[in-house]
């Protein structure tokens, strides 16, 4: 492993609504780009790489939309690719931007994206397509469905009631009321959420997340470019992925190497994480995670994959308020996935939310003298699982 | 000032190639109303639907083992809302480890009144026994076949 360290030095997403009518793709997409490099002091020119994140093309009904968006990201005369990981590809791409400078390629790469899910009518037909056509399209597959069943089967490992999901949404959009960008920002109670109709039992409308509009973008530099230009940074000390094999129905049954219940490979990208970042103890050293769950249930799971707490201890932990901010471990304190979800960029804002957590920056949603932070991304059919360690 | 939308739909068609270990798995399906999995030789686990390959070796699977009907229910959901392009709620569907198979198939879980969702999951927990029915009239497809609980 080299020395380069890599800093992020500019965030901007947008405030995320159902709906930008006043904005097209690419106008969204450079609103993030002009936040972050107003917030970097940076320059069109001095950006040298540009990683494109965007998931699939038919959530923003454009083709291969890099070819759209090239320009929104000034990329012309630049290294520019896309990066596709489903839910994942916002906390991907900026991996791929950390590489590019990691490897002494340049020093200066920005990420950048935006998502209007809220344009496309269908998002579970599109989401249904990711399923093989051989054998599983003719199924009712989407990403509700395969995550309820994920609810079915941790409830049954672990015991989880749906007031137990509740909680997490109660919890999150109680977060997202202090955080002026996230899209469901009303408060609900516990009664509203059991009361709200069911869609994928035991996921009812309040468990899922938003169809969300608006982008994102980060700019990370080397810290010799940091050092030189006199740049306020925060440090990503640790990332990694892990991929978790396709068919849903191997992580059932017997002998399976992981249960649909859990986020297994979400779990060993956080150890990977963790070991580049010498976290030994996320549960003493970590101050503040961004995880990304698009319905109640999953953050259940995803909190234990992070190693913030054991499996079975989640739910009370969750239900006595270690989770919320002012907690011991704030989780989600933007409100999360669950209150904002535009996909392309959903898995960057995490890491986003993380850095402005540890630069202090997050304004009324802000935990404490967090300085260490974590982010996730999920994507694919729960298959491929990014993680990211983030410090003052 | 005005804003304005432009509406659009896709409407792509596609002819997929299914392959060798598919056709057989399908045609079995089809004409004899039989269920086949195919042994992984690295793990020694009967893979439903049958893969061509082990995902752990990337070796070829070694042999046909046929499963069910019967078999317990792994996972399930009951689905209340209308996606385009999805079935008319409510219905059921989930996975099912077929006997004599290590993993789960996917498909529709019929034979149980859905309109009271909490009782209706208590019929579909995890581990309940079920059968597999096949369609009277069969085209080679994964809807050629769905599960009922078998005490039902």
């Amino acid at each position: 492993m080299n020395n380069t360290r890599v800093g992020i030095i500019g965030i901007g997403q947008s405030a995320f609504r159902a709906r930008r009518d006043d904005a097209s793709y690419p106008d969204l997409v450079r609103e993030a780009v002009t936040i972050a490099l107003n917030d970097a002091r940076l320059e069109l020119d001095d950006i040298e790489a540009v990683v494109y994140s965007l998931s699939p093309d038919a959530m923003v009904g454009i083709g291969n939309a890099e070819r759209l968006g090239v320009d929104a990201v000034g990329a012309r005369n630049k290294r520019f690719l896309r990066i596709n990981t489903g839910g994942a590809t916002g906390i991907s791409s900026v991996a791929a931007a950390y590489y590019h400078i990691a490897a002494g390629a340049c020093d200066v790469c920005m990420t950048a994206g935006a998502d209007k899910v809220g344009e496309c009518g269908d998002s579970q037909t599109v989401l249904n397509k990711i399923w093989d056509p051989t054998y599983e399209r003719a199924l009712p597959l989407g990403t509700i469905n395969m995550l309820a069943m994920s609810a079915v089967r941790y409830a049954h490992k672990y015991g989880m009631s749906q007031e137990d999901m509740a909680a997490v949404v109660v919890k999150n959009r109680r977060h997202a009321a202090m955080n002026p960008n996230a899209h469901l920002r009303k408060e609900v109670t516990s009664e509203e959420v059991m009361a709200s109709r069911m869609i994928s039992w035991p996921i009812k409308l309040f468990d899922c997340c938003p169809q969300s509009s608006g982008g994102g973008a980060i700019v990370l530099a080397s810290e010799q470019f940091i050092k030189e230009r006199n740049l306020d940074a925060v440090w990503i000390t640790g990332l990694a992925h892990c991929a978790e094999s396709y068919y849903l129905g191997d992580r059932m049954g017997v002998g399976q190497t992981a249960d649909h219940a859990d986020a297994h490979a979400l779990g060993v990208a956080f150890q990977r994480a963790y070991k580049m970042a010498g976290i030994a103890d996320p549960r003493r050293q970590v101050h503040v995670a961004e995880l990304y769950a698009p319905f109640s249930n999953t953050e259940f799971h995803s909190i234990e994959a992070a190693g913030l707490a054991k499996p079975g201890e989640t739910v009370p932990d969750l239900r006595a308020g270690r989770f919320s901010i002012g907690g011991e471990i704030p989780v989600n304190p933007s409100g999360g996935t669950l209150c904002t979800n535009a996909i392309a960029v959903t898995a960057m804002i995490r890491v986003a939310e993380v850095a402005l957590q540890v630069r202090g920056t997050a304004g009324g949603h802000q935990v404490k003298g967090a300085r260490v932070g974590i982010a996730s991304g999920n994507g694919g059919d729960h298959q491929f699982f990014g993680t990211m360690v983030v410090e003052a | 000032m005005e804003l304005m939308t432009r509406h659009e739909t896709w409407n792509i068609t596609y002819r997929h190639a299914l392959g060798e270990t598919a056709s057989f798995f399908f045609a079995n399906i089809r004409d004899h109303k039989k269920i086949y999995g195919r042994r992984c030789g690295h793990t020694g686990r009967v893979l439903a639907p049958p893969r061509a390959f082990s995902d752990q070796s990337l070796e070829p699977t070694t042999e046909w083992v046929e499963i069910g009907p019967g078999g317990a229910i792994e996972a399930f959901t009951m689905v209340y809302e209308e996606f385009q392009n999805l079935p008319p709620p409510p219905y059921a569907f989930g996975y099912v480890k077929l006997d004599n198979a290590d993993t789960a198939i996917g498909g529709f879980l019929r034979g149980v009144d859905l309109s009271d969702p909490e009782a209706a999951a208590r019929k579909l927990a995890i581990g309940t026994r079920v059968t597999t029915h096949f369609a009277e009239k069969r085209t080679g497809d994964v809807l050629d076949f769905w599960f009922e609980p078998a005490n039902g």
